[in-house]
């Protein structure tokens, strides 16, 4: 059906897939797993015609085949169905089935056919097993009825093979079964499927073999029954340390800073109760969806929780708006600093005081004291290292990566938090960068603040903090000890197959 | 089944918060004055409301895109003092009335080409056709007010089959708008790019394109809703269409279309919004309130559109935000 020939992908000179080959027979479903990272996403987003290989070639029935648009992918008979729904959820089922193409009732009118989109829409729809009617809107359907909207467009645009990511991730265990019997049923149709997932007991029970990559090239590539899930795990672990990471001078206090108790939020974390120690780094670790993200942005404030507490030196702070648990000490350095982290278009001086404005204030009219201001921001920017060409009155977005993330550090440092949450705080930054913001983590605790530091690289935990938290659905499966800093065990609470299946 | 935006009771109410609202001002009014529930004063509403009912029509298009067009006062205006120079010029009325409807096509196309093709803010580009087009009109009547011949008179006070004839335009609008909207492939493909523009353009649809017709529809409906206008009073006045863009926008939020784009309906939607908007001040006047407090009154149902909208949308995002577990099979 689809067969890879050493393909080879770089982004920014670093190699993110190495020498890719294997092929998915027609009828065949083929499991593709591998760390966070490991290239999958690259992988199916050449298949899926968003981005070229460097190198290597792909046949689709002996052609050659090298898209360059998703549309053409689809063309050739391969749809992608991808963890975010690409849905509109004020149209209905029909309609977001035919949007790109509608057939109309006379040639001659503008008018949209509906008997015939509901006709055939009643059809692919009976394929998924969905009894709604056509003319359903999405947003009255449930996470798992739009996914298998999904598939349903996928045969309508006749694919002969399906690229599944991730889609069992909002899914509740019985609309899970549900996708798998649908699936089953597809592949005795003789439909090709390629099934991205974590949770390696699916992946074991689905598919007829599966490819297993590692930093960007396959380790294995063996029929299902070769494997176990022990076999898995080891194979997609078990990577060299290349990172480099600055020495631990202070250890951490026995003095709690954050105390969360039992929080929840319905759909997003349960039960989550951890301690924050002063001068303690506490990793994060799980998959994407894990709610780890979530989880930081309820300790900040930025959404509710349901049940449960939070207290920052003993004083709770559950109720408080982001601003007040700011004045109270807390930091948060977001996901996505482009978005959330900073003002792009403003000064670096200006992104560095915004958090500390109201301290540089003074007088009666609380003007700005530019001088102090001066100062200190002179004296963040030592203690970040930023890069010394940039001038204070240069717009943040014309700095790099790495210096742009020192940006965000200095606007938090000069406030001096209690505790700071840092979420990615390396992503996408060269390695050079990533040493520094390791160094300013530490220097952090060793005054005192609390960290926690959540991060999709195993070895960057590993390499920087006090105690591991692995998170997987919304909640805690294990706390881990310094002492006790194992990849493997870690890789293994995140994927935690035996509760999700 | 499960269903996620179903089980909200109070969304379910929100959706039907234009015509509520039309209750409650109907039984107000009608408790206040017996004058007010006169067949002819009904007929006399609609009248009135029809100009600025046209003008949300094409309004609605825009918005259900997620944008905005601050233009159509202003191209109601150019269009009129056009019409109105050609027409004292001795031209013939149906070529005036053609020249008058392509004024606005051409500054529907003049907001979409800056709009889709420099990519700008459609608030800033519109903002910026207003005051062009107000200065425009402005040079073109010379400032002064223009009288204009009785055609236009003629047109307000016809009735075909008993139907004034400014109602019976704007029967039209609605009906080929709402026609457009739910039975077309552009129609929908508005509502698509108004829900998710990145993801229209991922599914293949020329989202180009899209933007442009509707700015174009805009413009028209704006040239159209002059023509009414004028039926109604034929004269050109220095403050012909002022503001009327703000009407119209709260006519089509009252009736429920979403500033965010994506939601709302020419039928009923926003017909019930021009018409509730022209009922209540209908009522004011026969109840002889302070034409000073107008404003005040306006002011308060335009705030109340946009509250509506506001909670709308923050209840259906609550709604449809991505959750990572779900509570019920697998707690």
């Amino acid at each position: 059906m689809i067969e890879f020939s050493h393909i080879e992908k770089s982004f920014f000179g670093v190699k993110v897939l190495k020498d890719v080959s294997f092929a998915v027979k027609p009828g065949q479903t083929v499991g593709i797993v591998g760390e966070n990272g490991a290239g999958k996403s690259t992988l199916m987003n050449i298949l899926g015609g968003n981005l070229r290989a460097d190198t290597g070639a792909m046949r689709l029935n002996g052609q050659l085949y090298a898209p360059d648009s998703p549309r053409e992918a689809e063309r050739a008979g391969i749809s992608s169905i991808h963890q975010e729904l690409n849905l509109f959820l004020n149209l209905s089922i029909a309609e977001n089935i035919f949007i790109r193409g509608f057939p109309r009732s006379r040639p001659w009118l503008p008018f949209v056919n509906r008997r015939e989109i509901r006709e055939r829409t009643r059809g692919l729809l009976r394929e998924v097993n969905l009894t709604h009617s056509p003319d359903t809107l999405i947003e009255r359907l449930s996470a798992g009825e739009r996914q298998l909207v999904e598939i349903a467009k996928a045969l309508a645009l006749d694919a002969r093979l399906i690229i599944l990511d991730e889609p069992t991730t909002s899914l509740t265990a019985r609309e899970t079964e549900r996708l798998f019997a649908i699936m089953a049923r597809l592949r005795e149709r003789g439909l090709s499927m390629i099934y991205i997932s974590h949770t390696l007991g699916h992946v074991l029970k689905l598919c007829d073999e599966i490819v297993v990559l590692r930093d960007g090239a396959v380790v294995a590539n063996e029929p299902t029954p070769q494997f176990r899930m022990d076999r898995l795990v080891s194979l997609m672990v078990g990577r060299e340390i290349s990172q480099l990471f600055p020495p631990r001078t202070a250890r951490p206090t026995e003095q709690i800073v954050l105390d969360v108790r039992g929080v929840s939020q319905p759909g997003f974390v349960r039960d989550i109760a951890f301690q924050l120690h002063r001068g303690e780094i506490l990793g994060v670790s799980g998959l994407m969806g894990a709610g780890r993200s979530e989880l930081a942005r309820i300790l900040f404030g930025l959404d509710s929780c349901a049940t449960g507490d939070i207290r920052l030196d003993g004083e709770s702070i559950g109720h408080l708006p982001p601003g007040e648990r700011i004045q109270r000490g807390l930091a948060f350095l977001t996901e996505d600093r482009r978005a959330e982290g900073l003002c792009l278009e403003a000064s670096i001086a200006d992104n560095v005081t915004l958090v500390a404005q109201r301290q540089l204030a003074r007088g009666p009219l609380g003007w700005v004291d530019r001088s102090k201001t001066g100062v200190e921001v002179r004296r963040m920017r030592e203690a970040v290292q930023l890069t010394p060409t940039a001038r204070d009155e240069q717009p943040v977005k014309t700095l790099s990566g790495g210096n742009q993330q020192k940006v965000v550090l200095a606007k938090w440092l000069l406030h001096e938090p209690k505790v700071f949450i840092l979420d990615e705080p390396t992503r996408g930054i060269d390695v050079g960068a990533k040493y520094e913001v390791y160094r300013l983590i530490h220097a952090l605790a060793a005054r005192g603040a609390g960290v926690l530091l959540i991060s999709s690289e195993v070895e960057e935990l590993l390499g920087v903090c006090d105690r591991i938290m692995v998170m997987g659905g919304g909640g805690i499966r294990e706390t881990i000890e310094l002492r006790e800093f194992d990849r493997e065990r870690i890789l293994r609470a995140a994927l935690h197959d035996g509760v999700v299946a | 089944m499960r269903t996620v935006a179903n089980s909200h009771l109070g969304l379910r109410l929100l959706n039907q918060a234009s015509l509520i609202l039309f209750a409650v001002v109907l039984v107000v009014f009608g408790m206040l004055s017996p004058a007010f529930f006169q067949p002819a004063n009904a007929v006399n509403i609609l009248i009135q409301s029809s100009s600025t009912g046209i003008l949300a029509v094409g309004m609605t298009f825009v918005l259900l895109t997620a944008g905005v067009d601050l233009s159509v006062g202003a191209i109601m205006f150019v269009s009129a003092a056009v019409g109105g120079k050609l027409i004292l010029g001795g031209w013939p009325f149906g070529a005036v009335l053609v020249v008058m409807l392509g004024i606005g096509v051409v500054f529907g196309a003049l907001n979409a080409l800056f709009i889709t093709r420099l990519a700008i803010m459609a608030f800033i580009v519109t903002l910026a056709t207003r005051y062009f087009g107000r200065g425009l009109g402005l040079r073109i009547t010379e400032t002064r007010a223009m009288n204009l011949p009785e055609s236009f008179y003629e047109l307000g006070a016809a009735r075909l089959l008993g139907v004034p004839v400014p109602v019976l335009i704007f029967a039209a609008a609605v009906l080929l708008a709402h026609l457009t909207l739910t039975r077309t492939p552009l129609g929908r493909q508005v509502y698509a790019v108004g829900a998710d523009l990145e993801a229209a353009h991922k599914a293949g649809i020329n989202t180009g394109a899209v933007l442009f017709s509707v700015y174009v529809i805009c413009g028209l409906c704006a040239a159209a809703a002059g023509i009414v206008a004028l039926s109604q009073a034929p004269a050109v006045s220095p403050g012909f269409g002022n503001n009327r863009e703000f009407m119209a926008i709260a006519a089509a939020v009252l009736g429920g279309t979403s500033l965010f784009g994506g939601r709302g309906a020419v039928f009923p939607g926003t017909v019930l919004g021009a018409v509730l908007i022209q009922t209540i001040e209908n009522g004011l006047n026969i109840l002889n309130v302070n034409p000073y407090l107008y404003p005040l009154i306006t002011s308060g149902v335009i705030f109340a559109a946009v509250l509506l909208d506001a909670v709308r949308s923050r209840v259906l995002a609550r709604a449809n935000r991505r959750r990572i577990f779900v509570e019920t099979d697998n707690a």
